[in-house]
C-alpha cells in the first residue's frame, strides 16, 4: 500500500503530508524548549543578588560553535536548493559539509563538556571560595568522594578571578575563567564543599546542562537523519526524486529549527 | 514555498540564502561584541541580545525555512504555537517575583518578642 500525499499536495491543507508532520512536531519542540527557557529565567530572576555565575564558559569556542552550525544551516539549504535544481553531486557534497558541521559541533561540545567535568569550586570553612583545578584533573570529585579517598589534602591551581567577583566586562571572555595562580595545598578538614561544574554544583550548571545537553541530543538525531538520506537513503533519489528532495526539505526544516534554538541559547548562557 | 520552483526561482532562492548566511555571521559578531560593552541597566543588556537573537531567529526562519511565503495551515499552527508560548512567557513574568515561602529570596530573620517581664504583685 502506498503512503498518500508523499508529493502530492493534500487539498486541504494544500501542502505535503510529511511538511504538516514535521511542524506539528516542530510546534511541540518550541513548547518543550520554551519551558525549559522560562525555567532559566526563574531560576535566574530568584537567584539571591550576586550569585548567579558569569564567564564560567569559554565565549570564543561557543562562538565558534555558533559559526558552524549557521554554516551547517546554509549547507542544508543549499543540498536542498541543489535537488530542486536537479543536481545530486551538489547536494551531496552539502550534505557532506553539514555532515561535518554536526560532528564538528558535537565534538567541541564534547571538549567544553570535558573542560566543566575537571574545573572544581572549593567552598572553606572559614567562607572563602576559589575556583580552579586539582592536580592531575580528576573528574567528578565532590565532597564525599575526598572523604572515601581519606584523602589528607588537595593540591588546586586557583584561578585568577572568581565568578562571584564584580564582572569585568570581556575580561573572562578570552579564557573562559583567566589564568591561573600558584599552586597550593588544601587540607581536606579546611573543605566544608567541593564540586566540579557539574549539574549538582548550582541551579546555573543544572540549567546549562539541561538544554546544552538536549539540544547536543536534537542536533545528534538530526544528523543521523540526514546521514540516512546522504547515505542508504539516497537511493531513493533514483526511484521517486520528488519524494526524496521533500524527505529533504523535513530533515531540512528540523536542522534549521535547532540552529534556531542554539542562536537563543548562546546568547542566554554564554553572554548574559 | 510553492513546489514548482523553476530552475532560475530557485537559483534566485540561492542567492538570498548567501545574503541571509552573511548576515547571521554579523549578527553573531554583533552579538558578541555587544558583551564587551557595557551597560549600567541589566535590563538593557538582555533586551539588546534579546533582540538581536530574534532578528537572527526570523531570518533562520523567515528564509531557510521559507516561512515569509508559506502555506496558510502552517500559519495557523504557528500562531496557536505562538499563543501558548506567549501564555508561557506570560506566566512566568507573572510569577517572577512571587516566589514560593522560606526560599532563598523570602527568607526573614523573626525576632521573637522579648517574654515579658513576670508579674509581680
Amino acid at each position: 500500500m502506498d503512503i498518500p500525499y508523499t508529493t502530492q499536495l493534500r487539498e486541504d491543507t494544500n501542502l505535503y503530508n510529511a511538511k504538516v508532520g514535521i511542524w506539528l512536531f516542530l510546534a511541540s519542540e518550541v513548547m518543550l524548549f520554551g519551558a525549559l527557557f522560562s525555567s532559566y529565567i526563574l531560576l535566574r530572576v530568584g537567584a539571591p543578588p550576586g550569585t548567579w555565575p558569569h564567564g564560567l564558559l569559554n565565549i570564543p569556542i561557543g562562538t565558534f560553535n555558533t559559526f558552524v552550525l549557521i554554516t551547517s544551516s546554509i549547507t542544508v539549504v543549499m543540498a536542498w536548493a541543489s535537488l530542486k535544481m536537479g543536481n545530486f553531486g551538489k547536494f551531496k557534497f552539502f550534505q557532506a559539509i553539514t555532515l561535518l558541521c554536526a560532528l564538528g559541533f558535537l565534538s567541541i561540545k564534547t571538549f567544553e563538556y570535558r573542560d566543566k567535568f575537571i574545573h572544581y569550586e572549593v567552598w572553606k570553612n572559614d567562607g572563602t571560595r576559589m575556583t580552579g583545578h586539582i592536580e592531575g584533573n580528576p573528574w567528578f570529585w565532590n565532597t564525599q568522594m575526598l572523604k572515601d579517598k581519606k584523602l589528607a589534602s588537595i593540591t588546586f591551581s586557583a584561578d585568577a578571578h572568581h565568578y562571584a567577583e564584580p564582572r569585568k566586562h570581556g575580561a573572562e571572555a578570552r579564557a573562559g575563567h583567566g589564568g591561573h595562580g600558584e599552586a597550593v595545598q588544601i587540607p581536606a578538614a579546611d573543605i566544608k564543599r567541593l564540586s566540579a561544574f557539574v549539574p549538582a554544583h548550582s541551579t546555573y550548571f543544572g540549567i546549562y546542562f539541561t538544554l546544552t545537553a538536549l539540544h547536543a541530543l536534537h542536533v545528534f538525531g538530526g544528523a543521523l537523519v540526514i546521514g540516512y538520506l546522504w547515505g542508504p537513503g539516497a537511493k531513493m533519489w533514483k526511484t521517486d526524486p520528488e519524494r526524496f528532495t521533500n524527505r529533504i526539505e523535513v530533515s531540512g526544516l528540523f536542522w534549521h529549527f535547532v540552529d534556531l534554538v542554539w542562536i537563543f541559547l548562546f546568547p542566554v548562557l554564554y553572554l548574559l | 514555498m510553492s513546489d514548482s520552483h523553476s530552475h532560475d526561482h530557485i537559483a534566485k532562492h540561492v542567492r538570498v540564502y548567501i545574503t541571509v548566511f552573511v548576515a547571521l555571521l554579523i549578527g553573531t559578531l554583533v552579538t558578541v561584541g555587544m558583551y564587551s560593552v557595557h551597560f549600567e541597566s541589566v535590563a538593557l543588556t538582555v533586551a539588546i541580545a534579546v533582540i538581536i537573537a530574534s532578528v537572527k531567529a526570523f531570518l533562520v526562519a523567515g528564509f531557510f525555512m521559507h516561512l515569509v511565503s508559506e502555506k496558510r495551515s502552517i500559519y495557523t499552527v504557528l500562531a496557536v504555537t505562538g499563543f501558548f508560548f506567549a501564555g508561557l512567557m506570560a506566566l512566568t513574568i507573572w510569577a517572577m517575583h512571587d516566589f514560593p515561602d522560606n526560599t532563598a529570596n523570602t527568607q526573614q530573620t523573626f525576632h521573637t518578642a522579648p517574654a515579658p517581664a513576670p508579674h509581680v504583685p
